[in-house]
């Protein structure tokens, strides 16, 4: 029981919100909040920023600042949308992935062999990305139906989907099979319809693209900690003179990683692109890519840390598209873990801290009580600020890789 | 610096220019079309009078924009939310400045107060997280650019929204004439042409004053002492937290100042239509103009010819994106040259001072 209470008292940040919606979600009103829907549309957003943190990984991991991650996955989803014109879904995929890692070579050209700023030169890249699918549109779709400067043709077809077998009603040998968890979400049952509506979410009506897309994250892992190129990889990020000195190829790693980071961002992009509209649109990452960079700082530079950061914010994604009045019933979950917050301080005796997070808890409570619904405009950010107040949260141990940013010019001692 | 060196630094953008320009006619090239005539056109059509005006009209609030982002550029802070923040200044502005009316200088000084401490509160919230929560200023001036979008449509759709006449989109009331600056066509003796807009001196003077902060005063010498060494400037007894902040504030303000150019000499109040996008043009002026403010001037005014040149490419055939692509051009490649030059400066001071060494 000792253990129970301190494992909470550790982790209450993460669980007590996580009660919070549980119990909220069993008002009828809210019941949108765990729905298996919601859940699915929380993958399916989560994959892009998903794909973009782990991008972030390769690029910071060999010491390369990567705030371009945005423009290559700009790059992605107008690739990803010409590819998919052209040869079908799978060649969208292929398409945006090369699409962004042409963008991380440009990257990686201006940082490394340049030692140009990387904000820097991540700021050109976003620009250039921006104007770059604009042209590349009106170029490669000139006088084609229903394109304009803005938009792309539809993409014929997507990316094959199923469902898994026994569990969520896929089939197996061409026989339909059971459905236990979609019943057992549909039953009611406090805490274990939720749980089952967050596992039919995640295992229903899922496309190869999202498999692959989760399949990197324990590939990362493996390449970077498990293999030599991935220990080198490593090391030039934090201690490149060391490095060179030991005979690993400094700049050569720095290429591989920022070009892998450009291929991971082009990928997310053409997630955007198949598994949404099936179009490219002007300004459709919508700053994921910087969100992408975000869960990479909330998973502190880790594979799985990154996963978790990107559900988060994925799932914060979600409830915007979904549902107004989940929205709405968030402001009193917010409310409540503001004064979870608040006790645990006036138990630390932190009364400065305490008084915030009380005063602002009241604020969210007021506001709930007097209103019906969130205005739409303010759902439209959710994601942003989720962003910034998580990460405001998160404890600052960040264990970043220690010459993450600083130029490296071969035969310098740094 | 020896002249010989300030000239070859001066290389960078023309050098940067060239290849931009051989670079985008390898492309038209590429799409079949004649790039001499292609620029020729642009030029011809950039150099009338009616341009002219509009490429000082684009100018102004292109420069204070790219002063914003310079102001944090200087101690190595990047501020890419300047967009937010001077759209969210304008708004405030807008929508407060209609509800008095006094004498006009008065009243304009009060619009462009409101605007500058709108946008330097908003800019100071990116310096609080940074300096309190440790979340680096690109992710937060980000985050907030998306949050201040919905914050503004929220503001004008159902707060500020003039519903007293039939308006189909959502605008504020219109500003009262004392709050509106005259073009100032009579002044140059240009009356047959568009009108000029009067925030042109004041951005002149805003430049002056960007000069004489950064390199006059001791703040701006923290400024500058922090950028290039931030480990230098603390223990010279800077404080680098509080100087984040004041950073973030200034640049802020000079964001707020964006707007004004537009709101006071022709919009006279903020529509959905507000010009966007001047944030992060700014940005690209800054770093062409290497956040000096003689540079930046003549960046924005490049940028701003390039735009309207454009104009006129649609109509003889040529995707006029094309300018989009030579602008990222020049950026990326004029970041490239800076690099390049910069270490060959610093090798031949080196070189330089050995030599004098050797010879006493």
């Amino acid at each position: 029981m000792d253990d129970l209470i301190n494992f909470f008292k550790k982790k209450y940040v993460i669980i007590a919100p996580l009660l919070i919606i549980i119990f909220i979600a069993q008002n009828e009103q809210y019941s949108q909040l765990t729905s298996s829907g919601t859940f699915g549309s929380a993958l399916r957003l989560s994959i892009p920023i998903l794909l973009a943190g782990l991008g972030g990984l390769f690029s910071e991991r060999t010491g390369v600042v990567n705030i371009g991650l945005e423009g290559m996955m700009i790059m992605g989803t107008w690739f990803g949308a010409w590819g998919g014109f052209m040869y079908g879904p799978w060649g969208g995929v292929l398409f945006g992935l090369i699409g962004g890692g042409l963008f991380g070579l440009i990257h990686a050209i201006a940082t490394v062999s340049f030692q140009v700023d990387h904000i820097v030169s991540g700021v050109a890249i976003n620009i250039l990305a921006v104007g770059a699918a604009r042209f590349f549109n009106i170029l490669a779709f000139d006088g084609i139906a229903f394109a304009s400067s803005t938009a792309s043709p539809r993409i014929e077809g997507e990316v094959g989907k199923f469902n898994l077998p026994f569990l969520t009603g896929g089939t197996l040998n061409g026989n339909e099979t059971s459905n236990i968890l979609g019943d057992l979400e549909n039953a009611n049952i406090f805490l274990i319809s939720d749980i089952s509506g967050l596992l039919v979410g995640l295992t229903s009506n899922i496309s190869y693209f999202t498999i692959i897309a989760l399949l990197l994250v324990p590939i990362s892992v493996y390449v970077l900690w498990r293999t030599p190129i991935g220990l080198q990889m490593r090391s030039v990020g934090e201690y490149p003179s060391g490095s060179e000195s030991l005979g690993v190829n400094v700049y050569l790693m720095k290429y591989i990683g920022v070009i892998i980071s450009g291929c991971l961002a082009g990928l997310a992009g053409a997630y955007l692109v198949l598994e949404g509209p099936n179009v490219y649109l002007q300004g459709q990452t919508g700053g994921r890519g910087f969100i992408g960079l975000a869960s990479l700082l909330f998973g502190n530079y880790r594979p799985l840390g990154v996963l978790m950061g990107a559900g988060l914010f994925g799932f914060a994604d979600a409830l915007q598209l979904r549902s107004e009045e989940a929205i709405h019933g968030l402001l009193i979950a917010v409310a409540l873990f503001l004064f979870v917050l608040t006790i645990n301080n006036l138990s630390k005796r932190n009364f400065k801290v305490s008084t915030g997070t009380f005063i602002t808890g009241l604020f969210f409570l007021v506001w709930y009580l007097n209103s019906t619904s969130v205005p739409i405009q303010f759902i439209y950010f959710t994601p942003h600020l989720t962003t910034l107040v998580v990460l405001s949260f998160s404890k600052q141990k960040f264990r970043m890789p220690k010459k993450v940013g600083v130029a490296y010019k071969k035969g310098e001692l740094n | 610096m020896k002249l010989r060196l300030r000239l070859v630094s001066l290389s960078a953008p023309l050098i940067a220019l060239m290849l931009a320009v051989s670079l985008t006619s390898l492309i038209l090239l590429g799409i079949g079309k004649d790039p001499i005539e292609t620029f020729r056109m642009m030029f011809e059509y950039g150099s009338t009078g009616k341009s002219i005006v509009s490429v000082l009209n684009r100018t102004t609030p292109l420069y204070i924009s790219a002063v914003a982002v310079a102001v944090g550029f200087k101690m190595g802070l990047f501020n890419i939310g300047v967009e937010g923040q001077y759209l969210l200044g304008a708004l405030l502005a807008a929508a407060i400045g209609t509800s008095f009316a006094i004498s006009r200088p008065i009243h304009i000084f009060f619009i462009m107060l409101i605007a500058v401490v709108a946008s330097s509160l908003w800019a100071a919230i990116a310096g609080y997280l940074k300096v309190y929560k440790g979340i680096h200023e690109v992710i937060s001036t980000i985050m907030l650019n998306y949050i201040g979008t919905g914050l503004i449509a929220y503001l004008l759709s159902n707060i500020f929204f003039d519903k007293d006449e039939k308006n189909a989109i959502p605008q504020t009331v219109e500003l009262p004439e004392s709050g509106r600056l005259p073009a100032l066509n009579n002044l140059f003796g240009i009356e047959d042409l568009p009108n000029l807009h009067g925030f042109l001196p004041i951005t002149i003077l805003l430049g002056l004053i960007y000069y004489l902060l950064i390199w006059k005063t001791t703040l701006g010498y923290d400024l500058r002492v922090t950028g290039a060494n931030p480990i230098a400037a603390r223990f010279s007894g800077v404080d680098p937290k509080r100087l984040t902040i004041i950073a973030m504030i200034i640049s802020g303000g000079f964001a707020g100042l964006v707007g004004m150019g537009p709101l006071l000499g022709y919009f006279h109040q903020y529509t959905i239509d507000f010009p966007p996008g001047l944030g992060f043009a700014g940005i690209g002026v800054a770093l062409l103009g290497r956040n000096h403010p003689v540079g930046m001037f003549l960046g924005a005014i490049l940028f701003g010819f390039l735009e309207r040149s454009a104009q006129i490419l649609d109509l003889r055939g040529v995707p006029k994106e094309i300018e989009t692509m030579m602008s990222a051009f020049i950026l990326l490649i004029v970041v490239v040259f800076y690099e390049i030059i910069r270490r060959y400066i610093l090798t031949q001071q080196i070189k330089d001072a050995s030599k004098k060494i050797g010879e006493n």
